[in-house]
């Protein structure tokens, strides 16, 4: 190191580093910074004896606070259940029918409803719960399995040809083509049936024909006038409203194949007052019953 | 201050400044990773862990070759609203077979750390091949080609010792049935037994995509539905200091 060299008399002192001739003053460091220095420093030994911080033999500190992010997010749940607990507790108890009379309940039920409904039955339902094809429309009058607040409870709880519920609601159309149970020429035929059930342009020659073979292998679970049986969801098919299209292509590829929608059990993931608040809120969308 | 004015020294020596730059940088990453692998809280044991069986894996292969991880975390974090909506929050556990992991850091669609046995496979297949037909404001793109993909897993059991040698505990029986489990996954009518007991009843063994042979859309279906569902939350007792 050189020694400093003072040029004037109130330059300040050098800090005796030279690089090929040029030196450098040993200006001190602003007050504020350096206390703002001090006060990190400080702070950052505080913190962490207050909070989890250093890694020892088998575990880190975990700090005078007891503080941990498992901790305050279960904190921050239990505190939001025991704010709900009084309504949620009212609506377990209370009958399924009469939720919607009460009206604080019901208000409750639709909106907390709402929430779970956005949160795990918008991806197949639609976030306006009107469906897509082959996911039931919520809205309309149409309810495969039955449209009272019990039915859409029950259907909720066990879902749909699943295996989570023993419980699930289960039936099993034949798939007529592929297991060969109908010729080529009666599909044709009974497919042209239902369309005349409901008005669609058919082959009004079929028709006769058709009506015939529907009596004989549809009409136990369909009904013979066509409107279903809720008891099997078996749809209506003489409203109009179809899960997998109307026409004729998709008609016939019901009737060969059949098709079988599932639908998740919820009670193994929602709680019941979950259940009843999203069977509440499905129920007053419009076609409830 | 004797030592800080032997600082020329390192300042005028290229080499030896960079040695004892490397140096402080091997402390620094010392510090900060060796705890990792001792310390008990970032190493916690729960029960249900598995293997993937290799026609999940073969569906996580997919998931990673589409870039799912780009838009799609496996990530839920401990906050009451992430939990609300996906779940239990993930366990550093239950990527313990993930090489590497899928943890994803950017959530244009959904997390996916849950997604097992939220939707119906008839769903996943109708999703990926039209996203917009069940979700009409999603912006994913159309996967409808997996479907037709085959594929014959002849090269799973290769993968599957590649991921044992890093320390997956795959047993030389699964490596041996490692493409007939993978077959039979997909097949309900064929002999599964031997796939349940190697890996277990939680296994699913169903036509996912609901055509005959396997396919890719059968090995992505089979991963994601089996996502978070290993490990069992109603025995499980979260240790709140971790």
């Amino acid at each position: 190191m050189s020694k400093p060299v003072k040029k004037f008399d109130d330059d300040p002192n050098t800090t005796g580093h030279t690089w090929d001739g040029i030196e450098e003053f040993d200006n001190p460091m602003p007050r504020w910074w350096l206390w703002s220095l001090y006060a990190t420093i400080v702070w950052g030994v505080i913190y962490t004896i207050l909070y989890p911080a250093w890694p020892m033999v088998n575990s880190a500190t975990a700090g005078i606070l007891g503080w941990s992010t498992r901790g305050d997010v279960a904190a921050e749940i239990a505190a939001v259940e025991e704010a709900n607990a009084p309504m949620n507790a009212k609506l377990e108890a209370a009958e399924l029918t009469a939720i919607a009379t009460d009206p604080e309940l019901g208000s409750y039920a639709v909106s907390s409803g709402s929430a779970v409904f956005k949160t795990w039955c918008a991806q197949c339902h639609g976030s306006g719960a009107a469906g897509a094809k082959g996911y039931p429309n919520l809205l309309d009058d149409a309810w495969l399995w039955g449209g009272s607040v019990e039915d859409i409870h029950m259907t909720i709880s066990h879902g749909i040809r699943n295996e989570d519920s023993d419980d699930a609601r289960y039936s099993e159309m034949p798939a007529f083509g592929r297991d060969e149970l109908l010729e080529k020429e009666e599909i044709d035929q009974v497919v042209n049936f239902v369309m005349s059930l409901s008005g669609e342009a058919q082959d009004a020659s079929k028709v006769a024909a058709g009506a015939v073979v529907f009596e004989d292998n549809c009409s136990s679970c369909h009904m013979e006038d066509g409107t279903g049986d809720r008891s099997q969801g078996a749809p209506d098919l003489s409203d109009a409203i179809w899960l997998y299209g109307g026409d004729y292509a998709s008609l016939s590829e019901t009737v060969n194949n059949a098709r079988y929608g599932v639908m998740p059990a919820w009670n193994t993931r929602l709680t019941e007052a979950q259940i009843r608040a999203v069977s509440a809120y499905v129920h007053q969308l419009g076609g409830g019953e | 201050m004797a030592i800080l004015d032997k600082h020329k020294i390192l300042e005028t020596n290229a080499t030896l400044l960079l040695v004892c730059s490397f140096l402080v940088v091997t402390i620094g990453g010392l510090v900060q990773i060796a705890p990792l692998f001792w310390l008990e809280n970032t190493i916690e044991k729960v029960e249900g862990m598995r293997p993937y069986t290799p026609l999940e894996l073969a569906g996580r292969d997919v998931y990673i070759r589409e870039g799912c991880y780009t838009c799609h975390s496996q990530m839920i974090r401990p906050m009451r609203d992430e939990v609300e909506r996906y779940g239990h929050y993930s366990l550093a556990a239950e990527s313990m077979y993930d090489r590497p992991h899928q943890w994803g850091s950017k959530r244009t669609g959904p997390d996916l750390a849950r997604v097992g046995g939220r939707y119906s496979d008839e769903w996943h297949v109708d999703h990926l091949r039209n996203p917009q037909a069940v979700v009409p404001e999603s912006i994913m793109p159309k996967y409808g080609f997996l479907e037709n993909a085959r594929i014959d897993g002849k090269y799973i059991g290769d993968l599957m010792a590649a991921n044992a040698m890093l320390g997956t505990p795959y047993t030389d029986d699964m490596l041996a049935s490692a493409q007939a489990d993978f077959k039979v996954q997909a097949d309900p009518d064929g002999d599964y037994d031997g796939l349940l007991e190697r890996y277990g009843d939680s296994v699913s063994v169903r036509n996912f995509d609901g055509q005959p042979g396997v396919s890719e859309a059968d090995a992505l279906i089979a991963y994601l539905q089996m996502l978070g569902t290993l490990v069992d939350f109603s025995t499980f007792t979260p240790d709140a200091n971790r």
